[in-house]
């Protein structure tokens, strides 16, 4: 049974398409429901009665594509989320990585930073950091800009010491950071070698060589084709036998690439170039 | 005394002329305060070769791991697992929704999980779950909210209203916490008010032969 579209989904398409005709960002291929949503809360913010409307607003604005790109993305995360992935990464992926004497990594998606940080911390303790290379990446330029700044809200300091502590943290989850600016400032030595960079999963291509892959909680947002494209993004872009981790309700069961990764660490998300 | 249940007509009866025509092929069961009691009493009356899907969600703290799937499917005739992205929903399945996540149905009739914000301070929240179903499902989507403390549902039930779906919601007098059956009642005018008895008897009903 296939019922026509309604006026909202018909304008929706036409939103989207205008965005990836004008402005190069590719949001055609994200899941519906949640889009949706995302688009009702950009109409009521921007005071717009239609999605068309909205068009109008984002396509002749000067600001309104910057405006309606922050509700287009999603920036909730926190330093160390889910624990048991970064205990993981610590226990089973550390050690394999000891094994190469230059390391390059990918955290794609990577919103406000707060795993960017997490991760850089991880590998100072596990004595990598100094040799890696961490490509940082999102599609909102407000989202990486925070990421570089490393300035977050004190009041969550309490949660994210608590995970870092249940992911195996080996140091003071305070000696990271000093309160500035109204906030927590996260030590600019984690940021050293961390290059943040606006790039799309969706258009762009990859980084080459890399070692280590995490891209959270990025991947439920897009459908299977896109899904699709982006496990093969970071099948060529990881080395040999390299490693990739994803969110903790994600998977690569339901993709064409299923085969071509093994999983290292399945509960934890984490999962290893086959063999080929 | 109840001021919400007609109690002179039979549940069975109530249910039949809403039934007329209607083909129902999800079930949606929201639920918070008291709700997993409340789903124990339901979900095993379900018989096996029920054919429509079913998707429950109860409100569950996000830091623990989800168990309502296994505690279920132990009990339940029907197969009960956790939903997962891009899963497609299959007929004569229980799904829960896990923990963390909001739970959404895409125009493809498979799942969706997102980290949007709470609504109602709830992720998963029964309000995305339902209103997500009832743009795909229209007619053929059953909305049940049974007892729970805060307002998350009442935008579901009332979307699935809107769009000609069935809409039961347990009796505020005997639900274990009322909020959320009565802000439903209150906003949305549900088909049928029933005591969780009563919901009982009507659930295999659902299914048209």
């Amino acid at each position: 049974m296939i019922k026509p579209p309604s006026d909202f989904d018909i304008e929706l398409r036409m939103l989207v398409e205008a965005v990836y005709l004008k402005y190069n960002y590719d949001f055609r291929d994200y899941t519906g429901a949640s889009q949706k949503r995302r688009v009702l809360v950009a109409m009521r913010e921007m005071e717009c009665n239609t999605v068309s409307e909205l068009q109008s607003k984002v396509l002749h604005e000067p600001n309104g594509f910057a405006q309606l790109l922050q509700y287009l993305t999603i920036p909730v995360t926190e330093m160390f989320r889910d624990p048991e992935y970064f205990r993981a990464i610590r226990e089973q992926v550390a050690p394999l990585l000891q094994t190469y004497p230059s390391l390059k990594i990918w955290v794609a998606g990577c919103s406000t930073g707060e795993e960017v940080y997490s991760l850089a911390i991880l590998l100072k303790e596990e004595g990598l950091l100094e040799r890696s290379i961490i490509y940082a990446t999102d599609i909102n330029p407000k989202s990486l800009e925070a990421a570089r700044r490393g300035v977050f809200q004190l009041d969550r300091m309490r949660l994210f010491t608590e995970n870092y502590q249940k992911s195996g943290g080996k140091a003071a989850f305070s000696d990271y950071y000093t309160a500035a600016y109204g906030g927590a400032l996260f030590d600019r030595d984690l940021i050293e070698n961390v290059t943040f960079a606006d790039h799309s999963l969706a258009t762009d291509s990859v980084f080459s060589e890399t070692h280590f892959v995490s891209c959270r909680n990025v991947l439920i947002y897009f459908n299977r084709t896109l899904q699709d494209r982006v496990f093969g993004l970071f099948h060529e872009s990881l080395c040999h036998r390299g490693f990739l981790g994803l969110g903790s309700k994600e998977s690569i069961d339901f993709s064409s690439y299923a085969e071509r990764f093994e999983p290292l660490a399945r509960r934890e998300r984490l999962f290893r170039k086959a063999m080929s | 005394m109840s001021g919400y249940v007609n109690r002179t007509v039979s549940p069975e009866r109530q249910l039949a002329p809403l039934m007329a025509g209607r083909h129902i092929e999800l079930l949606v069961i929201g639920g918070s305060a008291g709700g997993v009691d409340a789903l124990v009493g339901l979900l095993p009356t379900l018989p096996a070769g029920f054919r429509p899907a079913v998707a429950c969600i109860l409100h569950v703290p996000a830091d623990r791991e989800s168990r309502l799937a296994a505690l279920f499917d132990a009990r339940a005739a029907l197969p009960v697992v956790e939903a997962q992205d891009k899963q497609p929903i299959q007929p004569g399945t229980i799904y829960f929704a896990g923990p963390g996540y909001h739970l959404s149905i895409e125009d493809d009739r498979s799942f969706s999980l997102s980290c949007e914000a709470p609504v109602h301070f709830a992720r998963p929240a029964i309000d995305i779950l339902m209103e997500s179903a009832a743009d795909v499902y229209g007619e053929a989507l059953a909305g049940i909210l049974l007892t729970g403390a805060n307002y998350d549902g009442a935008d579901g039930m009332c979307r699935i209203r809107e769009r000609g779906g069935l809409t039961i919601v347990q009796d505020p007098d005997e639900a274990q916490s009322s909020t959320m059956p009565l802000e439903a009642i209150r906003r949305c005018a549900p088909h049928l008010v029933l005591p969780l008895a009563g919901i009982r008897t009507v659930l295999p009903l659902l299914e048209t032969p």
